[in-house]
């Protein structure tokens, strides 16, 4: 069964809340990474790795780059067909 | 054929450091490239860094290191019977750097080479001195990490000249002497990866260093970890009896990642970039310096080492302070 979107936002939220110090309930689908966030590169990177412990998706450096705000790691996720 | 036969154990006598006089800051930096203080310290933590002046050269830091370091040692020179230089920024293919410093310190005719595993290099010459010592190729040796890297830095080019730095550290290698003691430099853990040598590279002779930035951190946040607790498995110490955690000084959100991901709360985790930049094989033997000449770490300590970087290559082990 393929995670929900509630799921992996919850997931997220945690994940980012660890990375990066930022609180789980600012992040909501339209926050973007770097304006609303203020997470940087690196920092990304580091949430990539957590979210492939997590969500058994590999998100490569370069995808990075096109994964600008929190609803597009969510849809690459979804996008990867995971089952929980 | 008959062997030699040396000590069960080797140890590290003592330590030593040396950074040149000139202090780059971020906003000397900023002066003449785009970036600024509060950008650098967020990325990389680093405040200031030291470069060699003009006529200073590696084997002039490399020398004053080693000499600290043989001085603190108690031993003199003729007691050291091997030199090993780790840089990856020789001034010259030949003669190698060794056997100059060897000289300029009156250590008459050691053996004496370079070795090249970039920023994992004082891991590796720890861990070959050791087994110099053990095999009873030598009585003593003399390790010096050194590099200069400010003359394959491209001034202009943000993403590095931030970064890489100038400096030497050394340590002294020698037998356990006291029966009562147990071995002072455990065994390494180190190994390579070719595949990926194009991260971090310095590609001909007319070329500045370049890495790439997020490839890099994520190796080095992701594979470097298991290495250390390998490193602590087979010295038989545990993570949690570790009173200081000393990995290459690449980055501090590296040092920062690789030190939450292993796991040693009651280590005291090096931070040496901030003031000194990103000196390759010196960063471990110079923190290791400061850590001894400031009281962070005391004779006796277990102290986790962990070198990394081109080639990429890597190296681990713990040693015992002096």
């Amino acid at each position: 069964m393929a995670m929900t979107q509630e799921e992996i936002l919850t997931g997220l939220g945690e994940i980012i809340d660890e990375v990066a110090g930022v609180p789980a309930d600012q992040v909501t689908p339209d926050k973007s990474f770097v304006d609303d966030l203020d997470i940087d590169s690196l920092s990304m990177v580091e949430i990539a790795v957590a979210a492939q412990d997590r969500f058994g998706v590999e998100i490569p450096d370069d995808q990075l780059k096109n994964l600008k705000t929190v609803q597009d790691v969510i849809d690459y996720v979804r996008g990867a067909g995971v089952s929980a | 054929m008959r062997l030699t036969e040396g000590p069960q154990g080797t140890r590290i006598l003592a330590f030593g450091g040396y950074q040149p006089a000139k202090v780059v800051t971020n906003d000397d930096l900023a002066a003449t490239v785009d970036t600024s203080d509060a950008w650098i310290r967020s990325r990389v933590g680093i405040v200031s860094r030291r470069v060699a002046g003009p006529d200073e050269s590696l084997a002039d830091m490399a020398t004053a290191a080693g000499g600290k370091a043989l001085a603190a040692s108690g031993l003199s020179a003729t007691d050291i019977d091997l030199v090993i230089v780790a840089t990856c920024t020789p001034e010259a293919p030949i003669p190698n750097t060794a056997a100059t410093v060897a000289t300029r310190l009156g250590i008459a005719a050691p053996g004496a080479y370079d070795l090249n595993a970039a920023c994992a290099g004082f891991c590796y010459g720890l861990a070959t001195a050791s087994d110099a010592v053990r095999a009873g190729s030598s009585r003593h040796a003399l390790v010096i990490g050194a590099e200069k890297l400010s003359q394959w830095v491209d001034w202009t080019d943000r993403s590095t000249c931030i970064i890489f730095a100038d400096g030497a550290g050394a340590a002294v290698v020698g037998p356990v002497t006291d029966p009562q003691a147990g071995p002072g430099i455990g065994p390494v853990v180190w190994g390579s990866d070719g595949g990926m040598a194009d991260k971090i590279a310095i590609k001909d002779r007319n070329s500045f260093i370049v890495q790439e930035g997020q490839a890099v951190f994520r190796w080095a946040t992701t594979a470097l970890h298991p290495v250390a607790r390998k490193a602590c498995e087979l010295a038989g110490v545990d993570p949690g009896e570790l009173a200081a955690f000393v990995p290459h000084q690449a980055n501090l959100r590296i040092v920062e990642a690789i030190a939450r991901k292993l796991g040693a709360p009651q280590a005291r985790v090096a931070d040496d970039i901030v003031h000194a930049g990103n000196t390759s094989s010196a960063s471990i033997p110079l923190a290791l310096s400061r850590m001894t000449e400031h009281g962070e770490i005391g004779s006796g300590d277990a102290v986790l080492l962990l070198g990394f970087g081109a080639g990429i290559s890597y190296a681990a082990q713990v040693i015992t302070v002096p």
